[in-house]
């Protein structure tokens, strides 16, 4: 799938450059400060990770994490993507990883989840916004919404993979 | 130079970790580097950069309002969806929309749709674990986030928009 990532962008740029340099050189920069602003965080994320999967038998993570955990593993799951706080440039590739030794499908669509809709961390930051009773039931469902979303996941990987 | 070894201390730290960790046990190192080789993608950013350029958020807003029904969930969801950045920053964003009439419903939409259904990020995300797992998540996200939108505002009401608005006032 990788090939259809370029090309999207490829012709992307190449119609926002004939539409427009002066915004197309603004979307660039930030392109690039975006990527000088991840890359710190990529690398220790996925090293750490990488570095983990490589000396953890997949028999560990998979009972902890894997397809037989069952509800222990999402409740896990869920718990660390809702405490945490990883942007999708690292949290895909690191579901990548973990998939392909030993985590199950319905575990890492739970984390994913919880971690795009739920913030712990970032709750302060919304209530001052939307103060505390919008912001607990905001999160409150998007983190009961994220077992429905891993089961969904999960069969669906189970009908067509 | 402070500053970037701030910014880089715990990838450095990190480094170490794995470092040490590869010289015991060679096996594992060898495993993890080809991990990461593989893992860091770029093009991304280019992506999300395009879509923050030309979206043109604040002159869609007041076309969320109350009466904008359908239509309005729709440009609420694409327009979370076409957006860049993590979800804190659409805080802010979300507030701005809210002062320029858009509907509370309209509003958590926007957010849902900003968290988890980001364009971009959904491309990303099928390079990374495959079509499947990413348009599956995406679809019951994206139902997941509709009903979440209607139930808020149902729970909330009109007195809670007053209120967040009120406070910017201050």
């Amino acid at each position: 799938m990788t090939w259809f990532l370029y090309l999207a962008t490829g012709v992307l740029l190449g119609v926002s450059a004939a539409a427009s340099p002066e915004k197309t050189k603004k979307a660039l920069k930030k392109a690039l400060n975006t990527f000088v602003n991840i890359l710190p965080p990529l690398t220790a994320t996925l090293l750490l990770v990488s570095i983990s999967v490589a000396l953890l038998p997949e028999k560990v993570i998979a009972s902890l994490i894997g397809e037989e955990s069952g509800f222990f593993g999402q409740i896990l799951a869920s718990l660390i993507g809702s405490l945490t706080l990883l942007p999708g440039f690292v949290a895909f590739p690191m579901a990548k990883v973990l998939l392909e030794h030993g985590a199950g499908v319905a575990q890492m669509a739970v984390f994913v989840s919880t971690l795009m809709m739920v913030g712990v961390a970032t709750a302060p930051l919304e209530a001052s916004f939307f103060g505390w009773k919008v912001t607990l039931l905001r999160n409150g469902m998007a983190y009961f919404w994220s077992f429905g979303i891993g089961y969904a996941v999960w069969l669906a990987v189970r009908i067509w993979i | 130079m402070k500053v970037l070894l701030k910014k880089w201390r715990i990838a450095i730290a990190a480094l170490l970790i794995t470092g040490v960790l590869g010289a015991v046990f060679p096996e594992a190192g060898r495993e993890a580097l080809k991990l990461l080789g593989v893992n860091i993608s770029t093009i991304i950013g280019i992506l999300l950069g395009l879509f923050d350029v030309w979206v043109p958020r604040e002159r869609i807003a007041p076309h969320l309002g109350e009466a904008s029904g359908i239509r309005g969930i729709v440009l609420a969801v694409l327009l979370g969806a076409s957006s860049a950045g993590p979800l804190y920053v659409a805080f802010p964003v979300a507030e701005v929309m809210l002062r320029k009439g858009t509907s509370l419903r309209n509003i958590f939409i926007f957010l849902g749709s900003w968290s988890s259904m980001r364009l971009p990020m959904v491309l990303f995300e099928i390079q990374s674990v495959g079509p499947v797992f990413a348009l599956s998540r995406f679809a019951a996200s994206l139902a997941g986030i509709l009903l979440m939108g209607v139930l808020l505002e149902r729970l909330l009401g009109l007195e809670v928009r007053q209120e967040i608005l009120e406070r910017f006032e201050k």
